[in-house]
């Protein structure tokens, strides 16, 4: 560990106590903003988040070594939290705390990009069944009562029995795909409703096509419950994504996700706990904070508590 | 007389009761003309098929349970706007014929700000840049009277007072100058002095474009103001109609001489003439069970058998130009039981 890097991260520290405070600054003048802050949590959650996000964008300014880097395979195993390795080393003698940070970068990138598709899809489902109804809406609905009857783990799991080696950029687009089916639902019900408002009457009436409609009238009035989805959502992937990789299955090593991490250092957990222990503490904190964030998020913008 | 600009002819559009009770026939063979730069009234209570046929002419019936039946006709501009496609259907939407809804409140969509839902029609027929846009957006707030446009273009909703909201209606369907503006109560949500204000707004506004307004209203007060002929709608159906000042002097559906009767007037004290003010006794039939014969006769101080039978069609009545009176009472055929009841 150089003066630098503690220095940098430091940096991450004062970025996200600058971040939450701001966020502070400007919620406070508005009611959404004080529902948001009046939970207790919530201000924390964007802190952690922030930080990890930092950490993971700025990895090879925080980390002091490379992830792959085996100090000494010799007479660094499993060395125990130090100055010069903050969160101790693993079997092979890599530096926890470097694997942590860029594991962050795999971890919630993978979460996020999922988490996009999983809400582009279960946005486009949802609006489509909620405008059109009828045949359209039977036949989606039934296809996400038939996702969600699905066990997710599972169907992931055959899919990684399928490929010999599957693909990172596959992998997260399945897990995508295996996800939208809750948000899908959310949105329907949301669109059924808008649809009958005036104000998509007076689009209507002032000549705007479908495609119109759905994309300027509905849905953004029902951006609030896709974005709290969204937010729960992250927390999910990544908890899933953990799961596989666990399981040896997500993340292939020696890259290093939370989940690989906690895989490859769960034969030591007896005599090296910070090995798998330290990751696992980044999902926890990681997940709470997104649901704390996300339970903020929907009590700000449910329209319910807005005074009228 | 002038081609008219709207031809609405036996427009029947009915609607299918999830219960099972029957098809609801909220309009029922409905036919009246709009000539070009003329304000139409269109009266009747609630549930008569007032708004039911403001929305089948641009065809925002919901679909299913709504539908308009086949033969009906709604001819605009030479074209049948029933056999449309969807997208030509568009482009008369918001362009030759706009619309403004009743309430202001709800009409417009709360995340956008007021100059963006006031350029959207021209957006959409226009294809103007989004500059160009929001230099009429502003130019039509100018129209309607909204001071500071300037400023008030980037406003939401959620900033402005009612009579505001509904002046940006009033500017979001006239900014690509249509020919025809189907005003759905729009006075109904405001308070008096605002409606007032509207009305004028209105009148001003179709003098200088030189639309035709179709102005859907169960305030007779808003009729007398405002338009130059009335079509009196009960159960679905046309049942009178006239030029403003010939049906009010000479109301000849007990229906129409009904709702006159229960005006408030200032010039004679309720006092004065039976201690209460009028009202039409009962109530308006549900629209999946209308009466036979004359759907007002239970309601009718002056029905005979005849009218319990017979379905009476729209009669010419005597005086004016032909065809310029018509109602649908049997009354026309023996007017000396109008005495003998009096």
């Amino acid at each position: 560990m150089t003066v630098l890097t503690w220095l940098a991260i430091a940096g991450a520290v004062a970025v996200a106590l600058v971040a939450t405070a701001e966020v502070r600054r400007h919620a406070a003048p508005r009611a959404a903003g004080r529902r948001f802050l009046r939970h207790p949590t919530a201000a924390a959650g964007v802190f952690i988040l922030v930080f990890f996000v930092t950490t993971a964008l700025a990895a090879p300014l925080v980390a002091p070594y490379a992830p792959a880097d085996q100090v000494d395979p010799v007479h660094l195993q499993n060395q125990p939290p130090s100055l010069r390795f903050p969160l101790g080393t693993d079997v092979y003698s890599r530096d926890v705390w470097t694997r942590l940070v860029y594991g962050a970068r795999l971890s919630l990138g993978i979460g996020t990009i999922a988490m996009l598709v999983a809400v582009t899809v279960g946005a486009g489902v949802g609006a489509a069944a909620g405008y059109w109804r009828g045949g359209v809406d039977a036949l989606l609905m039934r296809s996400v009562d038939v996702g969600l009857a699905m066990p997710r783990m599972f169907v992931l799991l055959m899919a990684v029995a399928l490929w010999e080696r599957l693909p990172l950029a596959l992998l997260v687009l399945l897990i995508g795909l295996t996800g939208w089916f809750g948000t899908s639902r959310l949105v329907r019900a949301e669109v059924l409703g808008l649809r009958e408002r005036e104000f998509v009457a007076a689009a209507r009436a002032a000549g705007a096509g479908p495609t119109r409609v759905i994309f300027r009238h509905v849905l953004p009035n029902a951006a609030a419950p896709i974005i709290v989805s969204a937010a729960l959502g992250i927390g999910n992937v990544i908890l899933l994504e953990a799961g596989l990789s666990y399981l040896g299955l997500g993340v292939p090593s020696p890259l290093p996700s939370w989940g690989s991490i906690i895989y490859d250092g769960q034969p030591y957990i007896a005599t090296a706990p910070w090995t798998a222990g330290f990751p696992g503490l980044a999902i926890a904190l990681v997940v709470l904070a997104l649901n704390a964030v996300g339970d903020g998020l929907r009590d700000a913008l449910d329209p319910r508590k807005e005074p009228p | 007389m002038t081609e008219p600009l709207l031809r609405v002819r036996d427009l029947k559009t009915y609607f299918v009761t999830e219960q099972g009770s029957g098809t609801a026939r909220a309009v029922d063979g409905v036919s009246f003309d709009v000539y070009p730069g003329e304000t139409l009234g269109v009266v009747g209570e609630s549930g008569c098929g007032k708004t039911v046929t403001s929305l089948s002419i641009l065809r925002l019936i919901p679909e299913p349970p709504g539908h308009i039946r086949p033969g009906s006709f709604i001819e605009f501009e030479g074209r049948n706007l029933l056999t449309l496609a969807p997208k030509e259907l568009r482009a008369v939407r918001g362009n030759r014929i706009a619309m403004i809804f009743q309430e202001p409140m709800t009409s417009l969509n709360p995340v956008f700000t007021v100059g963006r839902q006031i350029a959207e029609a021209a957006i959409v027929h226009q294809r103007l840049s989004r500059k160009a846009a929001r230099a009429r957006a502003i130019e039509m707030l100018t129209l309607v009277g909204i001071p500071d446009p300037g400023e008030r273009v980037d406003h939401y909703p959620h900033q402005m007072s009612g009579g505001m909201r509904q002046r940006v209606m009033i500017a979001m369907a006239l900014i690509c100058h249509p020919q025809l503006l189907i005003a759905d109560e729009p006075t109904t949500a405001l308070d008096v002095t605002i409606q007032a204000q509207i009305l004028e707004l209105l009148d001003r506004l179709q003098r200088e474009l030189g639309m035709a307004v179709m102005l859907i209203t169960h305030d007779l007060g808003v009729v007398a103001g405002s338009a130059d002929r009335v079509v009196v709608m009960y159960a679905g159906q046309v049942v009178e109609q006239a030029p403003t000042t010939e049906l009010f002097a000479r109301p000849l559906h007990p229906y129409t001489e009904g709702l006159l009767a229960s005006v408030p007037r200032l010039d004679t004290r309720v006092s004065q003439v039976r201690g209460r003010l009028h009202s039409i006794p009962g109530q308006v039939p549900a629209a999946t069970a209308w009466p036979a014969g004359c759907r007002f006769h239970p309601r009718c101080p002056y029905a005979w058998d005849r009218c319990a039978m017979e379905e009476p069609p729209l009669l010419d009545s005597a005086g004016g130009e032909a065809g310029t009176h018509t109602v649908r009472c049997w009354l026309l055929t023996e007017p000396q039981r109008r005495e003998r009841h009096a």
